[in-house]
C-alpha cells in the first residue's frame, strides 16, 4: 500500500470517530505546548541571569561602608563612609591575587545639554571601574590616566543619557552641564541594556574619582578622603573566598576592630549569588522539563489506550482487510499512521497554541521568555516520536492477529 | 499441455492443539483437486471441519502436514506476507455476513482491496463502479451498507471478491443469511461468474443450493467424500 493510501484510510478511520480522536490528540496538545512554553520561559530565564553575570563582571568583590546586620536604627550598608582610597589602595598592594580594585562614589543630578535636561545618575571612579564591570567604550578615547591624576572634569555617558541629550548629534568633545558644573564628553559607552532587576544600566555618567569628589558631591557631608564602595576584580574565580577573607582580615586590621566586633564595612560576592541563582534557575527548568514531560507522557499513553480500544474494536475489519489481501505490514502500518496523525495533528496544534502561550506569559505575566526554533523543532519531534512508540505495540497487536480468529469475532 | 488444476490438495492434515488431550483433528488425509473454470460446492455438518478447509483453500491458514498447491504455489512455503500477497491476487472471498465496512459507501467497500495491490485512485474508481455495475448495483454507489438489502449488500461483497480479477472466488455460505429467492439471484450471479470463466468454491450446508454447482464434495468428520450424495448432511 503506498503512503498516499494508508494516510488516506488513516484519515477516514479517525474522522469516523473524530471526537474521540480530538479528544486523545488534546492529551499530545497539552503536553507539547506545556513543552514550549516551559522551555520558553526556563531559557530565558537563564538569558536573563546570562545577562546580568556579563552586566556584572564576572569574579568580583563588592566592598560597602557600614554593617550588614546591625542592632539598632542605622542606615543600610554603605551608609557609613568608613571606607578610604587608602583602604582600596591597601587592598591592591597586599592581596596580589586581586587583578582590579577600583573605589568610587556615586549620586544624582541634573544634566544639561543645550535645550535638553536629562536626570540620571553619576558615578566618580577610579580607572579600574570599567574592567571590573565590563564597560566597553562606544565611541571617544575615553577617561585617560591625566583625568584621574589632575581631576578634570571629563565625562564618559552611557546610551540613555547620550540618546536624551544629543539625539543625533555626536556628544564627543561637547560641553555638558552636571549640575551647574560644565564637563567635556570624552566618550560614549557601549550599551547594556537592561540589568537583571529590570533597571536601565545605560542611565548612567562616569566621571573621575577626584573630580567627582571636588566637583559634584558638594556637602555631601563625608569626611575627605572616604569612598562609598570599593569593587575588586579577581583573576581566577577559585580565589573569590580566599580573597574575601583576606580583604576582611585587613579592613578589620586597618580599621583597627577588635575580635567579636562587628565590622563597619561589608563584603559581598556577587558572582556566588549569581550562581546560586543560575543554579536554581537550572533546577526550576528541569522541574519544568520534567513537568512538561510527564504530561507529554500521559498524552501517550492516552494515544496508546485508544490504539487498543480501536484495534479491538475493529478485529473484523482487520481480518476482512487481511482476507482480501492485506500482509501484516499493511496492517501495521495502518495504525500507526492513525497514532501519528493523532500525535502530530495534536503536535502541530500544541505547538501553535505553546508559541502563543510563550508571547502570552513574556506579555502579561512579564515572565523572560525565550523562544527559540530548536525547541519548536523539538516538541514537534517530540509529537511523532510519542505517536511512533506509543502507536507501536497496539499497531503490532493488530498486524499479527490470525485472520481466521479475526474474522470470526464477535462484535 | 495441460494447465495444472487450481487447486491441488494431497493428503492434506489439520490438527489443533496436537500432541495434547484436547487434539482436533480437522481435516484427515484430505484429496482434492480443483481445475480452473469448475463451480464446485463443499458440504458438511457444522463441525465437520469444510470451514478448516474453506480456510485452507483461502490460503488463511497453513496445513499440519499434505501439501496444497493454489495455482502450483506450495502454501505451506509461504510466510504471513507471501500468503497475503497470494490472495490479493488469487482469490476473492465472498462471506455469509458480508463483512462490509459499515462506515464506507459500496464504491469504497468494492475498490478497498485494490489500495493494497497499488492500484492507482482513478482506475480503482473506475473498476469498482464497473463490478458494482456487473453485479446490478451500478445505481447503488454511494449508499452505505446499512442502507442496503441483505440481498443487496452481499452482492457488494462479490463486487468486492472480484475487484482484483482472481482466479478464485471462495464464498462460505453466501446465501446463508439471504432469503431463498435472493439466494436465487446471488446463486444466478455466481453462474454467470463461472461463465466468464472464474472458478468458483462455494461451501454450505444446504443440498439445494449445493446442487447448483456442477461437483458436491462431502465433508465428513475431517475426511473429503466426492460423488456421493450427501443425504443427513443437511442438518
Amino acid at each position: 500500500m503506498t503512503l498516499t493510501d494508508t494516510l488516506r484510510t488513516a484519515v477516514f478511520a479517525l474522522r469516523g470517530n473524530w471526537m474521540r480522536s480530538a479528544l486523545t490528540s488534546l492529551g499530545v496538545i497539552i503536553g507539547i505546548a506545556a513543552v514550549i512554553v516551559m522551555v520558553s520561559v526556563g531559557q530565558g530565564t537563564q538569558a536573563e541571569i546570562d545577562k546580568l553575570v556579563s552586566g556584572l563582571g564576572a569574579n568580583r568583590l563588592d566592598i560597602s561602608g557600614g554593617a550588614p546586620n546591625t542592632g539598632g536604627i542605622r542606615g543600610g550598608a554603605g551608609s557609613n563612609a568608613t571606607l578610604t582610597d587608602q583602604d582600596a589602595a591597601a587592598i591592591r598592594e597586599q592581596i596580589p591575587e586581586v587583578q582590579y580594585v577600583a573605589a568610587g562614589i556615586r549620586g544624582g543630578s541634573q544634566l544639561v545639554y543645550g535645550e535638553n535636561n536629562w536626570s540620571s545618575s553619576w558615578q566618580g571612579v577610579q580607572p579600574d571601574f570599567f574592567d571590573i564591570n565590563g564597560w566597553k567604550l562606544a565611541t571617544g578615547p575615553g577617561l585617560e590616566s591625566s583625568d584621574y591624576s589632575s581631576a578634570t572634569k571629563a565625562v564618559v555617558i552611557g546610551e540613555t543619557v547620550r540618546r536624551e541629550l544629543f539625539g543625533d548629534e555626536d556628544p564627543i568633545g561637547q560641553s555638558l552641564r552636571i549640575g551647574k558644573v560644565p564637563f567635556r564628553v570624552v566618550g560614549v559607552l557601549a550599551p547594556k541594556g537592561q540589568g537583571g532587576f529590570g533597571q536601565d544600566q545605560d542611565d548612567v555618567i562616569m566621571v573621575p574619582l577626584e573630580t567627582a569628589r571636588r566637583r559634584l558631591s558638594g556637602a555631601s557631608g563625608a569626611p575627605p578622603g572616604t569612598v562609598r564602595q570599593i569593587a575588586l576584580g579577581v583573576a581566577r574565580s577559585e580565589d573569590l573566598a580566599y580573597v574575601q577573607e583576606e580583604v576582611e582580615a585587613l579592613l578589620r586590621e586597618r580599621h583597627h576592630i577588635a575580635a567579636g566586633e562587628e565590622d563597619d564595612f561589608t563584603v559581598r560576592n556577587i558572582s556566588e549569588m549569581v550562581a546560586t541563582r543560575t543554579q536554581t534557575t537550572r533546577i526550576m527548568s528541569l522541574l519544568l522539563g520534567a513537568v512538561a514531560g510527564i504530561s507529554l507522557l500521559v498524552g501517550g499513553i492516552g494515544i496508546m489506550n485508544i490504539m487498543l480500544v480501536s484495534v479491538t474494536e475493529r478485529i473484523r475489519e482487520i481480518g476482512l482487510r487481511m482476507a482480501v489481501g492485506a500482509g501484516p505490514r499493511d496492517i501495521q502500518r495502518q495504525f500507526l499512521a492513525e497514532a501519528m496523525l493523532i500525535s502530530f495533528g495534536g503536535g502541530v496544534i500544541g505547538t501553535l497554541i505553546g508559541i502563543a502561550g510563550a508571547l502570552l506569559s513574556a506579555e502579561l505575566g512579564s515572565l523572560p521568555v525565550q523562544l527559540d526554533w530548536q525547541v519548536v523543532a523539538l516538541a514537534a519531534g517530540c509529537s511523532v516520536a510519542t505517536g511512533l512508540f506509543f502507536g507501536f505495540y497496539p499497531a503490532r497487536k493488530a498486524a499479527q492477529l490470525d485472520p481466521i480468529e479475526a474474522l470470526r469475532h464477535q462484535g | 499441455m495441460s494447465a495444472p488444476p487450481l487447486v491441488q490438495i494431497e493428503g492434506l492434515c489439520k490438527v489443533y492443539a496436537a500432541g495434547t488431550q484436547a487434539q482436533v483433528v480437522a481435516l484427515d488425509q484430505v484429496n482434492l483437486s480443483i481445475g480452473r473454470g469448475e463451480f464446485v460446492s463443499i458440504m458438511g455438518a457444522s463441525g465437520s471441519g469444510k470451514s478448516t478447509l474453506m480456510n485452507m483453500i483461502g490460503c488463511l491458514d497453513r496445513p499440519s502436514s499434505g501439501r496444497y498447491l493454489c495455482d502450483g504455489v506450495d502454501v505451506a512455503t509461504l510466510d504471513a506476507e507471501q500468503l497475503a500477497r497470494l490472495r490479493l491476487e488469487k482469490i476473492g472471498f465472498v462471506f455469509q455476513t458480508f463483512n462490509l465496512l459499515s462506515r464506507m459507501d459500496a464504491l469504497h467497500n468494492v475498490m478497498m482491496p485494490l489500495g493494497y495491490a497499488d492500484v492507482p485512485l482513478s482506475e480503482r474508481t473506475e473498476r469498482a463502479r464497473a463490478a458494482l455495475e456487473a453485479v446490478g448495483l451500478g445505481d447503488r454507489l454511494s449508499h452505505r451498507p446499512g442502507e442496503l438489502s441483505g440481498g443487496q449488500q452481499q452482492r457488494v461483497s462479490i463486487a468486492r471478491a472480484l475487484i482484483n480479477r482472481p482466479t478464485l472466488i471462495l464464498a462460505d455460505e453466501p446465501t446463508g443469511a439471504l432469503d431463498s429467492r435472493t439466494s436465487l439471484e446471488v446463486l444466478q450471479l455466481f453462474k454467470s461468474l463461472q461463465g466468464q470463466g472464474h472458478t468458483i468454491v462455494l461451501i454450505t450446508h444446504e443440498v439445494d443450493i449445493a446442487h447448483q454447482a456442477d461437483r458436491i464434495c462431502v465433508m465428513r468428520d475431517g475426511r473429503l467424500f466426492e460423488g456421493e450424495q450427501p443425504l443427513g448432511a443437511a442438518a
